[in-house]
């Protein structure tokens, strides 16, 4: 029911939005849960197991019954608290959590059966026949669990995140922290002023008091404008901070666009890191609920939350409205609802001490111990000096005094600390470095008090910060605190709910504690109370309470479960904001990209890189045709490869050589400038990290190429060497993958091809195998390399980037001429199978040099990376698997990665493995399929025959072991 | 958390990437014997409390870092340039 | 008392007074003949199979917190006999086969969950990599089955096929690999433990390991001396500490490993799945929530809470392979201290110190290796010979080289 003249909602802007397909109106600055009540709903969700019905609890972000989904399509998210969503015109709200309309949910027959539901009772049961549990219970329990549902497709909305940085930043936009964000600013400091709430104000927009003789309201909007005239506060709102992380860091969802009609300019949300000096939190307190029987139907809700609906909204939540309470603070509620022309028909205060502030019933020493009403509250049974009386009412509010909301203070591992004078955890002094608590969430109730505390809280802050802190007067305000007494639960017929959103009564608890859960962390899982969406804000003291009288333990004693980030859920897609689709990882592209995808190449990863899989020629229907046609080319012509992923490290000094012999198994201080020569790195560890050829253009100057995939690893590695390991080593060095573009040059006409396009045509005696030097290239200077990875004839020319793509244009149309052309991946890896060379295929991290046959490059003369680890007996040996050739030789002619290997005859299990195999490829060459692959003791076995046994491909054939070097392995094409 | 880079100033840890105990600044000759190798390459004693520890500047100056750290409550106390510590030069 | 779905109904009827206490509270005796140091999931576990597999009752699990207070309540619950290397894909093997008939054995209902595990790969080499991995599992008497992308798609309709940064090439499908519920598994194995008269005490520290002579005799703890003829240290997480009380250095480094877990959903996710490209893994528990986690933290911790770029780089990975997931929302992140060796690999083995054993070295795969350690550890502890299964767990392999590095990532604890 909506109040005329009360609220801060702007009643010249109506909104229209619907709720489970009827349409309600409200006003701008409503929440669906404030525009619901206000249209007399009160019926908004269905609980998680009972499926009880279920009204609004709160005013906030700790709502754990009106959870709805918002939106329709693709778009609707699920779980949202309609006490923080904000109205637009045309929002859809639904409930969630139902099985056919709300107010008749088909799932609510478990409401029947709560003995049987109770606390743990899955532990116990569905455990016969076994398979059911997969087939029959797990299914079923699974569609009856969960809240909201996902719209199974992705989420269209735009997301952001950002980085922030400040001197300060305030956490809650209350009497506190706008005391704090004030007197900080007035400093000089730079201010952040955070408040999850649409607007500046906290608890005082729920409040009737005055502050410096205004209403709270114009006070607010006054320091609003005084925050904006220092010039230096960062006013952020409808943004939580969601998490306290290491050295000063805090995560920050602001809803930036939740609260509209769809604006594409707008992320809907964005998550912020944000990195301050020093925090001030001025978080507040959130009302705890009571515990008495039957206590959770709609219409049953917070007496502060009352007032919010009330004061904030303009809306009365119910026409007889009764207080149930255990604290002064709650008599407020019944004056604000009489001053608003309210009925309240009385207020049960559990203290027999109490005494009425106003004009209304007051049943001291009462408590309520029941209540009816199927869809909403209708009345309550109140026990009063032995009577038991009904009173028909609408709405209870109800307080069992206030939490400081300490959940932040957690985050680091504090545990809060008791404090009895409040009833309530208090934030351990220094629980997060850099940060004050001040205020309510310290335990400091009394608005006077808090905004003193505001005003100390940002000195503090503002003297760690090196700043003075300037004079702020602190304004007149209330001083009253208001007493309150400890009433955890009440005890009665019926079921007294802690945890509403998960369905956790009292009697869960109780047994928990018979069955000896009696650690509050065992309690808590067993009974899942705090672990619903409201993470326990609403249930955790009363049950850790409950659970220290059940097990004759104090609460101090028996100790908190900790609250961990975020202290409000946060979507993934604001926290991965941008990582969807290709946003995930950075795209490399080479020089040729552009000129390759317009010749039909697919593209595949190769690391961050995109490289060409095969060239497609006319005709081509298939990935081998073309793969294998490529091959030809290369052995019979000439054929062009962009290798310019792979790492490029420049490497300078009078020390370079040196440093190279210690980073390479075997010798770089002989190579003779003008020479290139095959490396082979290890780990520390005695293992294969990469290979790679390295080019000695100087004395003192090499470059080294890496694996495409090891470059960066290689790069960290050789920083590492250098600084921590080998600084006596004159040398520099940096990656240049990125400077050079890089193209193969390969087979029998590639030194034809060269000869069309360099400036100075090269012959065998000047650039022989393994040569290297500056070459020109129409003009550009350009580097060339003789080497293969093909085993053919072959050229690496490199020049810089920018001429990259119009060289390997030239190139293939060079090469075209000659009969050749460009090669892909499939090619490459073809080649280089043939030819028995390896890649990460095979130095996949747990082979040696040794394995690999290699072990000879090891130089005996000098000490390097890995030499000495890679001696360990395990590393060496005939039990080691080697690396070896293989021909399929069977029935089946083929091979296929990841095959594994056995002796003809044995049972293809685990004990009689010998090996696997590791890369395969057929082998236009020789007509045949070709594999490498590691064998126990392969290198004594060439010419045997073991069985190659691929269960997942259904593929067993026999194969012959041969030296993995199939294709010239005397290397005279390299040479020719 | 947040490391002070010497070269780069106070900069957030997703900037870095971390190796391990300082003990990797101390290898052993290569004829110290198995044990010593097993202590360098494996044994760690792991302390719950302060620590050091080699970090790597890899998206800003690509120095290595020794830090100081607290592995209990993530305090980063010290840090050194590597180079500082192994008598290397600062030509760069 | 047995639990059925009787005894659920009957107690309901008579308001669950009846229900008794899952296990008692004893008092520390002067002596055992064994003592476990450790009262998480593998040191529960050992309890029960030192009773059941080897008629021993005379046992103690001291434990410094509450029971399953440790990784067994902090992981992503998931159950899987995938592993590529021989050693550690017999173990795992048997493990998975406890996991199976472990309901009936304890009595209690751990929703063990074979609901399947999907590895995605993105490139060639990645599925010849598991291709070798589905073959080994098969070797070994498990199960392994290669999708392709279509076969992908069909299981998994959900993930991005088309805009994805990493094209998803396919799965290796793992079928009996799965879930449970985690807690379940540490107050099931302490039950039955407790039933057959193991002392289960908790908030009971141990402060020194007493040894003469070479030889174990018991240990010192915050509620007295408890003499014992065998020690067996169980305590990932803290086994540097607990182990130097020996003399004992270990191989290990302490690190963080988040996990995440969303706000109860209705059912989207039916199998665990698992990112090639990124280090993400999720499944959906039955509460509804989407329980997922990521690669450590890198720096050695003791502080068991995440940071936030590994946090968000986490769900960087979720968005890309599963858009539809965007809309989720974190409800609760924890991080875990996760013993980190430097091959990935376990340690289950006696040490220099006549009668006392250590189980540590888990690294991130502990969880579904509760059952097996328990049993390996309890024959090693019981017999002083290695459980065949663990053979290969040694502390030494370090040393001598003989390691079991799955990733190949090389002797780098963080790395693995």
């Amino acid at each position: 029911m909506r109040i005329e003249g009360k609220g801060l909602i702007d009643r010249a802007h109506p909104v229209r939005f619907r709720f489970d397909g009827v349409s309600y109106g409200g006003f701008e600055g409503d929440t669906v849960a404030s525009a619901l009540l206000a249209n007399g709903v009160r019926l908004m969700g269905r609980s998680f197991k009972y499926h009880r019905p279920r009204g609004v609890l709160t005013a906030g972000s700790e709502e754990p019954n009106a959870l709805m989904e918002i939106g329709t399509g693709a778009a609707r998210t699920p779980n949202v608290r309609a006490t923080m969503q904000e109205i637009y015109e045309g929002l859809e709200a639904r409930s969630q959590n139902r099985v056919g309309p709300l107010h008749r949910d088909l799932l609510s027959i478990n409401d029947l059966f709560p003995g049987v539901l109770g606390a743990g009772f899955y532990y116990k049961t569905f455990m016969w026949p076994r398979a059911f549990w997969e087939k029959l219970y797990e299914p079923v329990i699974r569609r009856a669990a969960g809240l909201g549902a996902l719209s199974g497709q992705p989420d269209p909305g735009r997301y952001e995140k950002a980085f922030a940085h400040c001197d300060l930043l305030v956490i809650g936009a209350g009497p506190t922290g706008l005391m704090a964000a004030l007197t900080a600013a007035r400093a000089g400091a730079d201010v952040i002023l955070a408040d999850e709430n649409a607007r500046l104000g906290g608890r005082l927009l729920s409040e009737t008091e005055e502050i410096g003789g205004k209403p709270s309201a114009l006070w607010v909007a006054d320091m609003l404008d005084l925050l904006r005239d220092t010039g230096n506060v960062r006013i952020m709102t409808r943004t939580t901070i969601t998490g306290a992380y290491d050295g000063g860091t805090y995560g920050a969802l602001e809803r930036v666009g939740q609260h509209r009609p769809e604006t594409p300019d707008l992320p809907l949300e964005c998550f912020w890191r944000i990195h301050a000096g020093q925090a001030v939190l001025a978080a507040g307190a959130l009302e705890r609920p009571l515990a008495f029987p039957m206590n959770d139907r709609p219409g049953i809700m917070l007496a502060g939350a009352v007032r919010t609906y009330l004061n904030r909204y303009g809306v009365a939540p119910g026409r007889n409205i009764t207080l149930f309470a255990c604290n002064d603070d709650a008599h407020r509620t019944a004056l604000d609802l009489i001053e608003a022309g309210i009925r309240v028909t009385a207020v049960i205060d559990s203290r027999a001490d109490a005494t009425a502030q106003g004009d209304y019933r007051l049943l001291a020493g009462a408590q309520v111990i029941h209540s009816k009403g199927r869809r909403a509250l209708r009345e309550i049974t109140v026990r009063h000096k032995g009577r038991q009386d009904t009173i028909l009412t609408d709405c209870l509010a109800m307080s069992g005094g206030w939490n400081p909301s300490v959940h932040l203070t957690c985050h680091m591992n504090a545990r809060p600390i008791w404090n009895d004078r409040i009833k309530g955890f208090v934030p351990a002094p220094g629980a997060v470095p850099g940060l004050t608590a001040a205020g309510a969430c310290a335990g400091i109730y009394a608005t006077h008090a808090c905004l003193t505390a505001g005003v100390d809280a940002a000195k503090t802050a503002l003297k760690a910060l090196g700043k003075s802190a300037p004079g702020v007067a602190v304004p007149a305000a209330s001083d009253q605190t208001g007493a309150v007494q400890a009433l955890w639960y009440v005890d009665g017929k019926g079921r007294a709910w802690l945890d509403f959103a998960n369905d956790v009564t009292t009697k869960d608890i109780r047994l928990a504690a018979r069955e000896n859960f009696r650690s509050v962390e065992h309690m808590k899982r067993y009974t899942t109370q705090g672990m619903a969406p409201d993470q326990g804000k609403n249930s955790n003291m009363a049950a850790l309470a409950l659970l220290a009288d059940a097990t004759g333990r104090g609460i101090a004693e028996t100790g908190t479960t900790t609250y961990r980030p975020p202290y409000v859920p946060v979507s993934i897609s604001a926290m991965a904001a941008g990582a969807g689709g290709k946003g995930f990882a950075p795209e490399r592209f080479t020089t040729s990209h552009a000129a390759t995808v317009a010749r039909g190449a697919p593209m595949i990863e190769a690391g961050l890189w995109y490289r060409p899989g095969y060239f497609p020629a006319r005709g081509e229907t298939t990935w081998r045709q073309s793969c294998d046609r490529e091959v030809a080319m290369v052995r019979d012509a000439v054929g062009i490869c962009d290798v310019s992923t792979l790492g490029k490290i420049d490497i300078q000094g009078p020390d370079a050589a040196a440093f190279l012999d210690f980073v390479y198994t075997n010798m770089f201080s002989t190579l003779k400038p003008g020479r290139v020569r095959y490396g082979l790195m290890l780990r520390e560890d005695g293992h294969v990290m990469d290979d790679g050829t390295t080019a000695r253009l100087s004395d003192t100057h090499f470059v080294m190429t890496t694996t495409t995939a090891a470059a960066g690893q290689v790069m960290t590695h050789l920083d590492f060497v250098h600084q921590a390991l080998r600084p006596d080593l004159d040398v520099r060095f940096i990656s240049v993958t990125e400077h050079w573009a890089q193209f193969a040059i390969a087979g029998p006409r590639s030194r034809d091809l060269l000869n069309s396009l360099l400036d100075s045509p090269i012959d065998g005696e000047s650039w022989p195998f393994m040569a290297c030097g500056p070459v020109s290239v129409h003009g550009v200077a350009g580097r060339l390399f003789r080497i293969s990875f093909s085993g053919e004839h072959a050229y690496e020319i490199a020049v810089p980037a920018r001429y990259g793509d119009a060289l390997f244009r030239d190139l293939v149309a060079r090469a075209e001429t000659l009969g050749g052309g460009p090669y892909g991946m499939e090619a490459l890896n073809v080649l280089r199978i043939e030819k028995g060379f390896i890649t990460h295929a095979e130095i996949h991290g747990r082979v040696t040099a040794f394995d690999i046959g290699m072990e000879r490059m090891i130089s005996p003369g000098k000490d390097c990376i890995g030499k000495t680890a890679s001696m360990r007996a395990g590393l060496t040996g005939p039990e080691r698997e080697q690396l070896v050739g293989l021909k399929p030789v069977g029935a089946v002619k083929q091979l296929t990665s990841g095959a594994h290997l056995f002796e003809p005859d044995a049972d293809p299990v685990r004990v009689n493995d010998l090996g696997y195999v590791t890369s395969v490829c057929f082998s236009p060459t020789f007509g045949t399929y070709l594999g490498l692959g590691f064998l126990k003791n392969g290198r004594a076995r060439h010419g045997d025959t073991v069985k190659h046994v691929d269960h997942l491909r259904g593929l067993e054939t026999l194969c012959e072991i041969c030296d993995p070097v199939f294709f010239d392995p005397e290397g005279a094409r390299v040479r020719g | 958390m947040r490391i002070t880079c010497p070269l780069c100033g106070d900069r957030d840890s997703r900037e870095f990437s971390i190796r391990g105990h300082e003990t990797y600044l101390d290898r052993p000759a290569p004829d110290a014997g198995e044990a010593a190798w097993d202590n360098y390459l494996h044994l760690r004693d792991n302390p719950a409390g302060e620590t050091a520890e080699l970090w790597y500047h890899g998206a800003g100056c690509a120095a290595w870092l020794r830090v100081r750290r607290n592995t209990l409550t993530h305090e980063v106390l010290k840090v050194d340039l590597v180079r500082d510590l192994t008598g290397g030069d600062h030509a760069d | 008392m047995r639990y059925s779905g009787l005894q659920v109904l009957a107690q309901g009827l008579m308001g669950n007074r009846g229900w008794k206490p899952v296990w008692r509270d004893p008092e520390p005796k002067p002596a055992y003949d064994i003592v476990i140091i450790g009262g998480g999931g593998h040191g529960l576990a050992t309890a029960y199979y030192l009773a059941r597999e080897h008629g021993l009752g005379n046992i103690a699990v001291l434990e410094k917190g509450y029971l399953g207070g440790g990784n067994v309540g902090r992981n992503t619950t998931i159950v899987r006999a995938n592993y590529n290397l021989p050693g550690n894909s017999e173990f795992y093997s048997h493990s998975l086969k406890l996991w199976e008939g472990l309901e009936a054995d304890l009595n209690y209902n751990v929703m063990h969950s074979q609901r399947g595990v999907i590895n995605l790969f993105h490139s060639d080499g990645q599925r010849d990599a598991y291709a070798r991995r589905g073959n080994a599992m098969i070797n070994q008497g498990d199960d392994a089955i290669l999708l392709d992308r279509e076969g992908c798609r069909r299981m998994l309709p959900y993930l991005d096929y088309d805009q994805t940064r990493f094209p998803i090439y396919g799965g290796l499908y793992h079928p009996r690999g799965g879930t449970a519920r985690h807690d379940a598994v540490a107050w099931g194995y302490a039950r039955a433990a407790d039933q057959r008269g193991v002392d289960l005490i908790q908030q009971c520290e141990v402060t020194g390991i007493d040894i003469a002579g070479g030889k174990v005799t018991g240990v010192q703890t915050t509620r007295g001396a408890i003499r014992a003829a065998k020690v067996a240290i169980v305590v990932a997480g803290r086994s540097g500490q607990v182990a130097a009380m020996a003399g004992l250095r270990l191989p290990i480094e302490s690190h963080i490993l988040q996990a995440f877990v969303t706000e109860g959903l209705k059912p989207c996710i039916d199998h665990v799945v698992t990112y090639g490209m990124g280090h993400f893994y999720i499944s959906q528990s039955d509460k509804g929530g989407l329980v997922f986690g990521g690669d450590l933290d890198f720096y050695a911790s003791y502080a068991a809470r995440g940071n936030l770029p590994m946090a968000e780089h986490v769900m960087e990975a979720g968005l890309t392979l599963m858009p539809m997931i965007g809309k989720a929302r974190v409800l609760r992140s924890w991080g875990g201290i996760m013993d980190m060796t430097p091959d990935g690999s376990p340690i289950i083995d006696k040490t220099h110190v006549d009668g006392l054993y250590i189980d540590c070295g888990w690294c991130y795969g502990g969880f579904k290796a509760v059952p097996g350690s328990g049993f390996s550890f309890a024959h090693l502890i019981a017999t002083d010979r290695h459980h065949d299964p663990a053979a290969r767990f040694r502390l030494d392999r370090f040393r001598r080289g003989v390691l079991l590095d799955e990733e190949g990532t090389g002797s780098q604890h963080n790395l693995h």
